[in-house]
């Protein structure tokens, strides 16, 4: 039994004695969805600091260091000053669609986030159909963006939202046959299944060859899902000013921003979970002592550590790649990703059916 | 609908239609308040209509009102990323009109000074152009660099942009005694770094596919729009004013005018590149040998040109800058007329973006390196 | 075998670019290349032909060197300076001499371009490093440079 098991259990056992078995039920609920809130805040904040941070240091600068210690603190009186902004819109927008849009995007994030486990044990419901509710929620995003676009009334972000549709419904594809590539291996969907099978050996060294080309596959296609440089055509900066989020400011534009840097990291931690061995410790083979020593560090630790990796990764991009365009966008899904992948799906089954993997 | 013809309904509600969108005078990409207004078909661009006018501050006008000495200043705030050449082209011209024959050593400093200019400018205009189609880390690159140029400058003259230390007759002052050993440690700097920036753009597969083959710019066309500079050499045509024109000291170096064949976005980014390379080849002849002479000719403390016209063009980094003066013998010119590089080179935008993406159109403008100040002067 | 290669090539390119960017990022502090600069305010250098704000530099017995000639006023492009004079009887000779009353210099209309300085034929005014000139009113933007009480240096104008 693992420690965030033994703390959920606890949490759980302290719940029942102290209310009846259904409110106790009602308040868990409760607890996890603050716990929730408050970690995609943190998450959020933290992401942006860590961007602006390792941006700096890219292009040689040093990035936001003046508001609290080594800057940490930038974000938060960033947030605080988009919270007490007044909200601009446009007088023309269709105000309940451009009211309505960050809620999509912020919403249909949070509920992404929530089957992810971070830990045995510790994510809001584990399904067993969760890798296909993720894609399945994930995808909800795009209406926002598609909204926001629409109810703006400005061309500008209509082009940048017309985008996003395109390239969201595209990239989709790639990231659900890419985790299907997994799926042959492990054989569930459930999410704690996936990381179960990785006790031995994490999935991408497990299926050696295609585990590796899904995975390339998966992050290519997860960057242009989470609408990062190269693809972020949806906001272009240079092309479209802010894309779709043109005419949003204050808490609604917080909104745009934190989900963005949320889908980053929902992006960063399902390839944590389904390639690298979610919260799994790194084994090697025989070796006990190391694999002893590996185990100490708890599982959460892992899990962020390898999401932390995915997440540096998709910044390194980032801050060294020019833009895609449209056309050439989908050429590379149509063309490229999406025969490789299938390609690669045929080539999984087959070594699944030879047995040939770890 | 009671004519009889069939009544489609999509058509009456959903037809599709061209509209239009500003970009500019605000936009990211158009690097100042230049205002382009485009039709566009979806995400196809059907017609260009630029705007100008937004940061006229009629320079030719005022150079009617000032004296000779004065004029050369305000060449700075045209094309502010090659001041010095600005400047320079003023001096030449009224050099040439009084028949004054500055030293070698003026000269030679002066071409030192317009190489470091050129690059100076590609580079910013490298920085910008990879920001513009999406890498934003290039801007900082470029920047790094230009950075020491501009404190080779600052120590020159004073003043990190607008120089002005071309004056009639000469140099403002000599130059400052670290002059050749900042130039050289710039050199040694910027080499290997115009490699790094073919390992981080140029190389890219996403900048080649994003470049290549766009916004071609034919021969006839860009002769007919009189289009100059990289811009042109770009399409294959020679133009380079060093090269055709000697002035200064460019009669004594050896240097290659850069061409490119297929005039596309790619192309007019790979004579830039080469040109910066060219520049060092050229400043790496004189800074070793300046020679000694005088930095200042003797001149009348008020210059009145002869009666007539006068007429003197360099290349900027940018393209050809002609400057035309109408004399009639006073203090301050009758007329006064810059033909400036950019003008004629956004005057082409109409012929190579049509049929591109809005993407696409930013890497061209941003391959036609406008300066909006000197479009509108 | 065209679109294979051109995947590998097209990866091979990718990853040279994140090369360059990567070094960058390890060797982050020592290529850092920003300054901190309100931070660095006192130990800012200027190189010695700094254009920053006209100024007339004023001796101990506040004393300059400005003869009142003009010639700033003149070379001025933009009429940022403005000379008030007057023709002072000097008591030891007796005869009526130009002096300034008031030296003005218009911060907000100054290009920097240095022509005033190289005009002045006294060397009366410098270029000072001072560089940050803004000002939260249009009125603290126009100096008066000769500081009052002040009077001609002896031996200037010889």
């Amino acid at each position: 039994m693992h420690g965030t098991e033994r703390f959920t259990a606890a949490v759980h056992q302290w719940l029942l004695g102290m209310f009846s078995p259904g409110a106790a039920h009602i308040a868990e609920m409760v607890l996890t969805g603050l716990a929730y809130l408050a970690f995609f805040a943190v998450a959020g904040l933290a992401l942006v600091y860590l961007e602006r941070r390792i941006a700096a240091f890219f292009q040689v600068r040093l990035g936001p260091n003046r508001v609290g210690p080594f800057g940490l603190l930038q974000t938060v009186a960033d947030a605080l000053k988009l919270v007490a902004k007044e909200p601009i819109g446009t007088k023309k927008a269709d105000h309940f669609l451009y009211s309505l849009a960050p809620y999509f995007l912020i919403i249909s994030s949070l509920m992404a986030i929530s089957v992810i486990p971070m830990g045995a044990g510790f994510s809001a419901f584990d399904i067993d159909v969760g890798v296909f509710f993720l894609i399945a929620v994930s995808s909800v995003g795009v209406l926002g963006i598609l909204i926001a676009g629409w109810g703006s009334y400005n061309k500008y972000s209509l082009i940048g939202a017309l985008r996003s549709g395109a390239q969201m419904i595209s990239y989709e594809l790639s990231v659900g046959l890419s985790l299907l590539t997994m799926i042959l291996l492990v054989g569930s969907l459930r999410f704690s299944d996936v990381v179960q099978a990785q006790s031995d050996y994490w999935l991408i060294f497990k299926g050696h060859i295609p585990a590796f080309i899904a995975f390339v596959i998966f992050i290519i296609s997860g960057t242009a899902e989470s609408n990062r440089t190269p693809f972020d055509l949806v906001e272009a900066e240079s092309e479209l000013g802010a894309g779709f989020h043109s005419e949003y400011s204050g808490i609604q534009f917080a909104f745009f921003f934190l989900s963005e840097f949320i889908n980053m990291f929902i992006i960063s931690a399902v390839a944590a979970t389904v390639f690298l061995g979610g919260w799994m410790p790194f084994h090697i083979g025989d070796l006990e002592g190391f694999n002893h020593i590996m185990d100490y560090i708890p599982g959460p630790v892992w899990f962020f550590i390898k999401t932390g990796f995915i997440i540096f990764l998709m910044m390194w991009f980032r801050w060294t790649f020019p833009r895609l365009r449209i056309d050439q966008l989908m050429k590379l899904e149509w063309k490229y990703l999406l025969p490789l992948n299938l390609l690669n799906i045929l080539l999984m089954a087959f070594f699944v059916w030879k047995g040939w993997y770890l | 609908m009671r004519t009889g013809t069939l009544f489609d309904p999509i058509e009456q509600d959903l037809h599709t239609d061209e509209y239009k969108i500003n970009m500019g005078p605000q936009h990211p990409a158009t690097h100042g308040v230049l205002r382009l207004i485009l039709t566009i078909d979806g995400e196809v661009i059907k017609n260009v209509e630029p705007d100008l006018g937004y940061i006229h501050r009629s320079i030719e006008k005022i150079c009617e009102r000032d004296n000779y000495r004065q004029i050369v200043h305000l060449t700075d705030r045209m094309d502010y990323l090659s001041s010095h050449i600005n400047n320079e082209a003023v001096c030449l011209l009224i050099e040439n009109a009084l028949e004054i024959e500055v030293s070698d050593r003026v000269k030679v400093i002066r071409t030192i000074l317009d190489e470091l200019t050129r690059i100076s400018s590609h580079l910013l205009w490298w920085g910008v152009m990879g920001m513009d189609v999406g890498a934003l880390t290039t801007f900082m690159y470029g920047f790094r660099e230009r950075e020491m140029i501009n404190d080779i400058f600052e120590n020159t003259c004073g003043a990190r942009l607008t120089m002005n230390y071309n004056v009639p007759g000469g140099l403002m002052w000599d130059i400052y005694s670290g002059f050749v050993r900042d130039t050289k440690a710039f050199l040694k700097h910027f080499k290997p770094k115009l490699k790094e920036y073919n390992d981080l753009l140029t190389d890219n597969i996403i900048f080649r596919k994003r470049t290549e083959g766009i916004g071609v710019l034919s021969k006839e066309s860009a002769i007919a729009y009189g289009v100059t500079g990289p811009t042109m050499r770009g399409s294959g045509v020679s133009c380079d004013i060093r090269k055709l024109f000697p002035y200064s000291a460019y009669d004594r170096v050896e240097f290659e005018e850069i061409f490119m064949q297929g005039g596309d976005t790619f192309d007019r980014y790979l004579v830039r590149m080469k040109e910066m390379e060219q520049s060092i080849h050229i400043i790496e002849q004189l800074i070793d040998n300046i020679p000694e002479g005088e930095t200042l000719e003797k001149t009348r403390a008020v210059i009145k040109l002869p009666k007539g016209e006068f007429y003197q063009r360099v290349e900027t980094a940018r393209g050809e800058l002609g400057v035309y003066v109408i004399s009639d013998g006073k203090k301050s010119p009758y007329r006064m007329k810059f033909r400036s590089p950019g003008f004629s080179n956004l005057s082409v935008i109409n012929e190579i973006a049509v049929g591109h993406k809005i993407g696409d159109f930013v890497a061209i403008i941003s391959t036609l390196d406008l300066v909006i100040p000197d479009i509108d002067r | 075998m065209g679109y294979f290669s051109d995947i590998i090539h097209g990866f091979k390119t990718l990853l040279t670019g994140m090369k360059v960017t990567g070094k960058y990022f390890f060797n982050a502090r020592k290529e850092i290349i920003t300054q901190q600069y309100p931070d660095n305010r006192d130990t800012l250098t200027f190189p010695e032909r700094f254009r920053g704000r006209v100024d007339m530099p004023h001796n101990e017995n506040n004393e300059h060197r400005c003869t009142g000639c003009q010639a700033c006023e003149i070379a001025c492009p933009n009429g940022s300076i403005e000379i008030i004079w007057d023709r002072v009887l000097n008591p030891e000779t007796g005869k009526k001499k130009k002096a300034i009353e008031k030296h003005i210099y218009h911060l907000s209309m100054c290009t920097m371009c240095n022509l005033c300085i190289v005009a002045c034929p006294t060397d009366a005014i410098v270029m000072t490093h001072e560089f940050e000139l803004a000002a939260y009113d249009r009125s603290d933007l126009t100096f008066v440079l000769n500081k009052p009480g002040s009077k001609l240096m002896a031996g200037v104008e010889e």
